[in-house]
């Protein structure tokens, strides 16, 4: 019984062993991982992440094995053997982990801290570009403001979809928005900071553009603003992450990220079919 | 301590008819067993709607024999539609969370262990403990009601964030009777929690028998009245949460819905609450919620591994503070859910470092069973394995949590399936793990009978891979942007990731036909397993000093025990061989902690 239990332990430590060192393979190589970075406030998120993995995966590491290691060593073992204590006892193992653990999840909030107040506590520059985003039941759509650089205001009665009149706004009396320009896609000229400013039509939604290491929740009555730099040409998908109904895995827009010239252009154009 | 007026409290005669015996009993062994029995009928549904999910999820068109006698709307020609995916999904947490993890570990063994682990007839307030399991029963009913009324149950996730939940009919199918009766339902649970916490915490703080300090108590007693502390204080702010929802469906108010939202062209009829109101009242419940699931799993482990280690832990008194610390850090981290809602980001940081400093408690839980490990006897055996199991499942899904609590990581990880990952073994694996060492442990108990070894190894062994192979994989789709909550994948991005969804699936599929062999082992055993012996683990707790096997209702004959040793007596010399049972007069040189 005791040589059944003792095998089967073993076994149990092998396993634990390959689940381990699996389990991190993909990870080592990256098989499955962020896209790459497009923003210019992407970099410490990266760096954070990284630095989070290979701490995280010390300590996954470490204790997978010690478990195995101990599971091997002391299942089963002689009815005469003695019971023995861990060199340093429990006082060692608690030092250890507010040493160990402690300072290294305190310096990883630490310089978390200083990317997260690099994004967040910094306003957007005065000349940064705005562009409105509202969410709604399952779509988004963009705002830009026009040669006057206001938005009008949003008349939640006028909302229509049948009129696509998809902000409700008033054209006709607002001078505001009068040269408002609604679209269905959001682009942005690339190395040109965007001050995105987020309002929800409906329920609860999310602005997630992987790339960009953006993602932030649309509140429903409370206007929210991020800001950003794309610094790569391209088109990206925009997803919906907050849970807002049946259709959420659907909704989507693109955003295009464009030379400062190929938006000139885009933005006349769009503006031409308002 | 002793107290001959609590005593008398908890004394009430034997009942006589079947219905006092079986159903409405005052009996704490009888309400334990109904609320596994419960939670058993609970997790076998939850399971059944995750293989529905995993189904849709792998192959969205396939047909699912059977699915439209469900819903006929639902599931017309047995394929599921979008929101059908929600509405199951949304069940499948809710159950899980509430009528399992929650239920199972805490109120089942709970309920049955800790009067007797404290040397107490019963608990003081018999009725307000039956109370508490018809009530937590009632809620069940009202909570599977919504499968069958109108338009089906609320899609909007076991988290029901307003203002979807709380806007009406006109925000998509479920989201009038179906949010109604799934708030109904929360807020009648919370109920049948208050009592049973208020009886756990009364049973041990004045219900102790002769001799039976705080720091006798085994590790489970600890864990089950950390458990109700936190019980009586995050349902009290879960409950009236749920009746402020409920109020805004049929009283017009608007507590979680602001101004001027616009539904189909329709301006809504609702004005100045607050979106982000129901966030912080459900995560203040919400996260201690997840060490409601947990910590009793590790006062079960602690036990158990204690038992088929033949030695206590390096230290009691560490192990009980670390659980207390997880207690009163999880109210101070709710915040991490919510770092990208749009709250202020400076609330970001200041919930980012308490989420960081719960790391510490934790790793200590860890340290302390692997320390203990250490120079052991470990017995190998399902309860001990299912032990170990938890305490692998809880490393891997307590290092992503270092990723979960930085805000600056978040903006990449929140609402992917790198949560569901973390939180899914951390949480929900770990727990389950925690209520089958606690079963293989304590059926003998319970029932009289051994569970049958062989079953349980097999048991053990399909459940910790497949875990694995579940989970694991999780936190790689989550890396690659996989967001969660999504009945299809048809951004172009998520494409490469689809032969995982299938490879997780199908682990899911398997892992929980293995289940059948628990159910088979737990029914077979109940009537022909081995007779068990009254102490067949050689353990020292009063649970296993009871006269007759099960324990007879007044749960030690007419006695009082009186306790004369510190819980976990191990690896010493005394006559009953290496262990001295807490009630036993014997001398012994004790193993006092080596702090």
């Amino acid at each position: 019984m005791a040589a059944k239990g003792r095998t089967m332990g073993r076994i149990f430590a092998v396993t634990i062993l390959v689940i381990a060192i699996g389990s991190a393979i993909p990870i080592l190589r990256h098989t499955w991982w962020m896209p790459q970075d497009i923003s210019t406030h992407g970099a410490p998120i990266d760096e954070q992440m990284s630095e989070t993995m290979a701490e995280a995966g010390i300590c996954f590491l470490a204790s997978q094995i010690l478990l195995a290691a101990f599971i091997w060593k002391f299942s089963n073992p002689k009815p005469d053997s003695k019971i023995k204590t861990f060199p340093g006892g429990a006082s060692g193992l608690v030092i250890a982990a507010f040493l160990l653990v402690g300072t290294e999840v305190l310096a990883l909030g630490a310089f978390g801290a200083k990317a997260w107040a690099k994004i967040y506590f910094t306003p957007a520059a005065a000349n940064a570009l705005p562009v409105q985003a509202q969410a709604g039941q399952f779509a988004f759509y963009f705002r830009y403001p026009g040669p006057d650089g206001k938005f009008g205001p949003i008349h939640p009665d006028m909302v229509s979809e049948a009129n696509q009149n998809f902000y409700g706004i008033d054209i006709n009396n607002d001078q505001d928005a009068k040269d408002d320009i609604v679209t269905a896609e959001m682009a942005i000229p690339v190395n040109r900071e965007v001050n995105l400013l987020m309002h929800s039509k409906d329920v609860g939604h999310s602005f997630f553009v992987p790339e960009l290491r953006v993602q932030q929740d649309f509140v429903p009555g409370l206007d929210v603003a991020i800001h950003f730099t794309a610094t790569k040409i391209g088109r990206y998908e925009i997803v919906c992450t907050q849970l807002c109904g049946l259709g959420h895995y659907n909704m989507k827009a693109y955003l295009s990220v464009m030379s400062q010239q190929d938006y000139d252009d885009w933005l006349k154009k769009e503006a031409a079919l308002q | 301590m002793h107290d001959m007026s609590a005593q008398a409290v908890q004394h009430h005669a034997p009942p006589t008819s079947f219905i006092g015996k079986h159903v409405f009993s005052l009996d704490h062994k009888v309400i334990g067993k109904q609320y596994y029995a419960l939670a058993l009928v609970a997790v076998v549904i939850g399971m059944v709607l995750s293989w529905l999910m995993r189904i849709h999820l792998a192959w969205p068109s396939a047909k699912i024999p059977l699915l439209h006698y469900l819903s006929a709307n639902g599931a017309a020609g047995n394929v599921m539609t979008p929101e059908y995916y929600l509405q199951l999904m949304t069940m499948h947490g809710t159950i899980m969370v509430f009528f399992v993890l929650t239920t199972a570990p805490f109120a089942a063994f709970g309920n049955y262990f800790l009067p007797i682990q404290v040397g107490a007839e019963d608990m003081p307030f018999p009725h307000f403990n039956m109370m508490s399991f018809w009530v937590t029963f009632v809620s069940f009913l009202v909570m599977i009601a919504s499968f069958f009324v109108g338009d089906g149950p609320t899609l909007g996730g076991w988290t029901q964030y307003a203002p979807l939940s709380a806007i009406g009919p006109a925000s998509g199918p479920g989201q009038g009777m179906g949010v109604v009766l799934w708030a109904s339902s929360i807020a009648i649970f919370c109920v049948g929690q208050l009592l049973g916490s208020l009886n756990f915490i009364t049973t041990t703080l004045d219900m102790r028998t002769r001799g039976m300090s705080l720091w006798r108590l085994p590790l489970t007693a600890w864990a089950w009245f950390i458990t109700s502390v936190m019980g009586l204080t995050a349902f009290a702010v879960l409950m009236p949460a749920c009746i402020l929802l409920i109020l805004d469906h049929v009283a017009g108010t608007s507590f979680f819905v602001a101004s001027n939202l616009v539904i189909s062209d329709q301006v809504q009829p609702h004005s100045g609450g607050s979106t982000l109101l129901w966030q912080h009242l459900f995560w203040f419940f919400g996260h201690p919620e997840v060490y409601i699931a947990i910590v009793p799993g590790m006062g079960i482990v602690s036990h158990v591994l204690i038992t088929n280690m033949r030695r206590p832990l390096l230290s009691h008194r560490v192990m009980v503070y670390s659980m207390g610390a997880l207690a009163v850090l999880s109210y101070m981290v709710y915040g991490h859910h919510m770092f990208v809602s749009g709250m202020n980001p400076f609330s970001s940081l200041a919930f980012s470092f308490p989420t960081l400093i719960i790391t510490i408690p934790s790793t200590i839980v860890v340290l302390i069973w692997l320390g203990s490990l250490y120079g052991s006897k470990l017995r190998i055996n399902s309860a001990s394995l299912f032990s170990l199991g938890f305490i692998s499942m809880f490393i891997s899904g307590g290092v992503s949590g270092f990723f979960l609590a930085q805000p600056s990581i978040d903006i990449m990880l929140h609402a992917t399936y790198f949560v569901v990952g973390h939180f899914h073994l951390v949480m929900a694996v770990a727990a389950i793990f925690g209520i089958f060492a606690g079963t293989y442990f304590w059926f003998p108990k319970m029932t009289g009978r051994m569970m049958n070894e062989t079953l349980g190894k097999i048991h053990f062994w399909l459940s910790f891979v497949g875990a694995y192979c579940i989970f694991m994989p999780f936190h790689y789709l989550g890396l690659a942007g996989n967001v969660r909550r999504y009945q299809a994948f048809v951004d172009d991005y998520l494409q490469p990731l689809l032969p995982v969804h299938k490879f997780i699936t199908v682990a899911a599929l398997v892992t929980g036909a293995a289940q059948l062999v628990f159910l088979y082992n737990l029914v077979y055993s109940r009537f022909r397993g081995e007779r068990a012996a009254d102490n067949p683990w050689q353990a020292t707790s009063l649970e296993w000093s009871t006269p007759t096997t099960p324990p007879p209702f007044d749960n030690f004959g007419g006695q009082h025990p009186v306790v004369y040793h510190d819980p976990y007596q191990f690896g010493i010399e005394a006559s009953s061989g290496d262990y001295v049972m807490q009630n036993s007069p014997e001398e012994i040189h004790t193993v006092r902690d080596e702090e």
